[in-house]
């Protein structure tokens, strides 16, 4: 299965989300930002980073490029799209997932190993997960704050639309410890935590990111 | 009026402000010789920065020779005077790595400053044709709760992660150290590791006449000018730009995607030459390139894109403005090469030309501005042998023996002191710095800090991989600098060594005060002798570095902070030794090496007693390459679980720091004085863990390598840290002590749980 990873200008986990496509048993496509055409691929990752230098707002000018006008068109018709970090905050400029990602509230870049729950294993990208599994993942960001109006909030609760949240501490005081989070069709997920570094014991605290990846090729298979 | 010059040449006794710009009256009347006139006032920029102590190295290189005599590394494929020396580490793969330091702009300006340290060495990196891979920075700041490292160290620390993780580079290690004499002269270095195949090493030099001068990234402004403001005030006496800010802005975007055009550019083979321009700008690029060449270059320098239209010629070739760099090219692969800048955004241009006339001529406005032979402005600066002294207090000093103060006498008291001590700010956890770093990008990570060494791996199939480790000592260094210099190149050999990689170069970021002061001039002298000494003997080379002069305010300089990085190669990262105790069932705890009474210097006089006195532990290098052969061969037999070195703070650090890391506690038992047993510094110990069966083949090893071993306790289920005889310290109470300071001095960030 062809999955397409993106860069834009300023993109810094595209080469490993590459990497954990590929380790989960799928093949990673590279798209330009430049580029209207998705070459083919089933499902596509917006990979982390500081497009175009976070310049006026995280992700709001990458949402403007040209491969996220077939994206938007796409996700709307059901490619599983999976937006890590930036390409969560890319995600969230686009309307393709609301709320905001602003500065973590202590305003420290923050790079841990984190404790998350997965809520809601019935997304494209996070099947291969036990209803509320714990895993450990990086997280390493300086505006990952989620924040949403209560009663969208209130909604994406009551539709199961959290789909992983912090657990043993917040790392940068995101609303109702809230991670990661998806559409109402589950295929466009944005996590803030970054699970493309944590596919191999040698690099990673744990490999327990592998499920996100290896989710949307099971997904794809039946 | 434009200074051309022919203007020069029919004014010559028109006054210059040559002291202004730093040069002394010989320097200036030398400038005059060379070019048998007087200089125009560009001309005058250029060798008044080229000519400074930063670029020219002018009051260190008679000692910095002994680096370039050290004997013939087969390892080494670039050495010392290009942007940053190549060592070979196997498999077609070369490893490039330097340190250098900001000092000075990041005590002005923390943020930028601590940001352009980061962005400069990157770029002397990726100009070697490397991909940069990682970054470690070592730093040095005034007392811990001093108002003014409040400002200076959260600055910095941001600025570091705020450019280092924008570019997407893993920052696996470094140091960060308190002491009274950094306060107004903080110690800001940074080492950057690039890697490349051997056929793509590029070299800064514009050969080929014909070829053209291309000028790419982030356009000229007026930052980082400085001095050569004077200049153009009195060039441009009205209506002229204002002062302008002497430190660099920074903008790791524009860097990030630099980064990326030149290594495609680099991949399609379409540049002869390139140089990044850092200190000096577009004159050292300009001289340096022409002068490594085919010997001339004319520039245009109206060609060169601006963001500040108002600036004068001379503020244009003395920009530092960041994110540029300069490329030589052929004139068929012009096309190319402007396409790939223009897939990544990047503005490039075409500013000159190389020539074979032996000169760098360079025109504005249709005048000539400068006309020099480069090799007199990039090379044949002053060389001064600056007078030494052994400094007057050192006698006092050396027999101010740490033997007279008070110690510990009961365990209560010594359970009490371990806890003091790993809370002190020296010894305490740096995660509130190190977790604004990102360590995870470009997914090769195999260790960071808090371990020994970084170690990355390089080749995803064979597991191919480096180690690289940054120390320095400067209460060691001022007690006694030939050996304070090689207790630093002998602690970060120790710490590569510790992973189980072998040694291979040595990078270093001299940090002094004044050369004018013939004490700080010896202390200087006598670190470089130390060094290449140890080199000599431990067989390594110094693959180059950076002198920083002027860390002093007043009278009083820094402690003499010599900053050592040791690149080491490990043909397999699985089998990297971490330093985290419990991981494999019945581990035991041994000691390599022997503890003496060693006090001088130590962080427990320091930090208890406010001592510095008496004399640095003895360094023996024999020994420490004994103990490295130990260390590399345990782990190609994988028989190590874990490893730590010792060092500041000495065993009881390490159980510390070793028994939290994995989370369990441990049991030792300690022969002799236990004070001297838990906190001595001595060189050349490292602790080791190992499953209980392995034991006699590591004391074979041992055994081989005259390197005395010690069985000294083994981990234990309990979460407690025990001293047989002494004190229980619970692992929960360590860990508060350990991980309360920063937080405490710098602010806890909020939570919402």
């Amino acid at each position: 299965m062809k999955i397409g990873v993106v860069t834009f200008p300023g993109s810094l986990d595209d080469r490993d989300a590459q990497r954990a496509v590929r380790l989960a048993g799928g093949e990673p496509v590279a798209l330009w930002h430049g580029d209207e055409d998705l070459r083919g691929v089933e499902a596509v990752i917006l990979p982390g980073g500081f497009s175009y230098g976070d310049y006026l707002r995280c992700g709001a000018i990458a949402r403007f490029a040209p491969v996220m006008q077939s994206i938007i068109d796409r996700a709307g018709q059901g490619l599983p799209v999976l937006g890590i970090c930036n390409g969560f905050q890319i995600l969230c400029e686009s309307h393709l997932l609301p709320g905001a990602l602003t500065r973590n509230v202590h305003l420290h870049f923050r790079n841990r190993d984190q404790l998350l729950r997965v809520e809601n294993a019935s997304t494209e990208w996070t099947g291969a997960f036990e209803p509320d599994a714990e895993i450990v993942v990086p997280v390493k960001n300086g505006e990952g704050c989620f924040v949403a109006a209560p009663g969208e909030l209130d909604r994406l609760e009551g539709e199961g639309r959290v789909v992983v949240r912090y657990a043993g501490g917040n790392p940068n005081g995101s609303v109702r410890d809230i991670a990661g989070i998806c559409n109402e069709r589950g295929n466009v997920v944005g996590l803030m935590p970054h699970p493309e570094h944590a596919v191999e014991t040698l690099t990673g605290p744990s490999t327990d990111g592998l499920g996100f990846f290896t989710s949307v090729l099971t997904a794809a298979v039946s | 009026m434009i200074d051309s010059v022919e203007r020069a040449e029919g004014t010559p006794e028109q006054p210059q402000p040559y002291h202004e710009l730093g040069l002394k009256p010989e320097e200036y009347q030398r400038i005059r010789d060379i070019l048998g006139r007087r200089p125009t006032s560009s001309e005058l920029a250029m060798y008044s920065v080229m000519w400074s102590e930063h670029c020219s190295y002018k009051s260190s290189k008679v000692h910095l020779r002994q680096f370039s005599e050290l004997p013939h590394s087969d390892a080494l494929l670039v050495g010392m005077g290009e942007n940053a020396g190549v060592v070979d580490i196997g498999s077609g793969y070369a490893v490039t790595f330097k340190i250098e330091s900001h000092n000075h702009p990041s005590y002005v300006e923390p943020y930028q400053g601590a940001a352009t340290g980061i962005g400069g060495i990157v770029r002397d990196i990726l100009t070697m044709g490397a991909r940069p891979v990682a970054v470690m920075d070592p730093l040095r700041f005034g007392p811990a709760d001093a108002p003014d490292t409040q400002r200076v160290l959260p600055g910095v620390v941001a600025g570091i992660g705020g450019y280092g993780n924008c570019l997407g580079l893993p920052n696996i290690g470094g140091e960060v150290v308190f002491d009274d004499g950094y306060l107004g002269n903080p110690l800001v270095n940074a080492l950057c590791v690039g890697v490349m195949r051997h056929q793509d090493i590029r070299l800064a030099k514009a050969s080929g006449p014909g070829n053209l001068v291309v000028l790419f990234g982030a356009r000229t402004g007026g930052d980082g000018i400085g001095g050569v403001s004077v200049l153009a005030s009195e060039t441009f006496a009205a209506g002229g730009p204002a002062r302008r800010p002497s430190v660099q802005v920074g903008d790791p975007f524009t860097e990030k995607v630099l980064i990326e055009c030149c290594l495609e550019i680099f991949a399609a083979d379409l540049v002869v030459g390139i140089q990044d321009l850092g200190g000096a700008g577009l004159s050292c690029a300009t001289t340096e390139l022409s002068s490594a060449g085919s010997g001339g270059m004319h520039v245009v320098l109206d060609r060169v894109p601006l963001r500040d239209q108002t600036l004068a010629p001379e503020e244009i070739l003395m920009s530092e403005s960041q994110e540029r760099m300069c490329a030589v090219v052929r004139p068929s692969d012009v096309d190319g090469f402007m396409e790939i800048c223009a897939r990544w955004d990047v503005t490039a241009t075409v500013i000159g030309e190389v020539n074979d006339s032996g000169r760098l001529t360079i025109d504005w406005r249709a005048e000539r501005i400068v006309d020099v032979a480069p090799r007199t402005v990039a090379h044949d600066g002053p060389v001064y042998q600056r007078p030494r002294a052994r400094p007057s207090d050192l006698d006092n000093l050396l027999a101010d023996d740490p033997g007279r103060l008070p110690r510990p006498s009961t365990p209560e008291e010594l359970r009490s002191l371990l806890l003091r001590m790993i809370a002190s700010p020296n010894l305490c956890d740096k995660t509130w710095v190190t977790e604004q770093y990102d360590r995870y990008v470009q997914g090769n990570t195999v260790l960071a800090q808090p371990e020994d060494a970084g170690v990355l791996r390089i080749d995803e199939h064979t597991g191919l991989g480096v180690a690289v480790a940054t120390d320095g000592n400067g209460r060691f260094t001022r007690l006694d600098p030939y050996a304070g210099a090689q207790l630093a190149l002998a602690e970060a050999y120790r710490n590569v060594a510790t992973t189980g990689a072998r040694p291979l170069a040595v990078t270093n970021c001299l940090n002094f005060g004044s050369p004018e002061d013939p004490a700080v001039m010896w202390q200087f002298a006598e670190a470089v002798r130390g060094l290449a000494d140890g080199c000599r003997t431990l067989g390594l080379p110094v693959t180059g570095g950076n002198v920083s002069f002027y860390n002093q305010t007043g009278a009083a300089a820094i402690n003499p902070t010599p900053v050592i990085g040791v690149l080491g190669v490990i043909a397999d990262v699985g089998r990297r030794t971490p330093m985290a105790l419990g991981s494999v069932p019945d581990e035991v705890v041994l000691l390599l090496g022997e503890t003496r009474p060693d006090f001088g210097g130590s962080e427990w006089a320091w930090s208890e007693h406010h001592h510095l006195g008496g004399r640095p532990p003895t360094v023996d290098l024999e020994r420490e390459r004994a103990l490295a052969g130990i260390l590399i061969a345990a782990s190609e037999q994988g028989l190590l679980s874990a490893a730590h070195d010792l060092s500041d703070g000495g065993l009881a650090q390490v159980l510390v720091e070793c028994c939290l890391r994995g989370d369990v506690g441990a049991h030792v038992e300690l022969t002799g004085d236990p004070f001297e047993a838990l906190f001595a510094e001595s060189a050349g110990r490292v602790l080791v863990a190992l499953p209980r069966e392995r034991v006699p083949r590591l004391a074979d090893i041992c055994r081989a390598h005259a390197v005395p071993v010690t069985q000294i306790g083994a981990v234990q289920f309990d979460p407690v840290l025990t001293v047989a005889g002494q004190f229980d310290v619970p692992l929960a109470e360590l860990r508060a002590a350990f991980t309360g300071t920063l937080p405490a001095l710098f602010g806890t960030p909020q939570h919402r749980e």
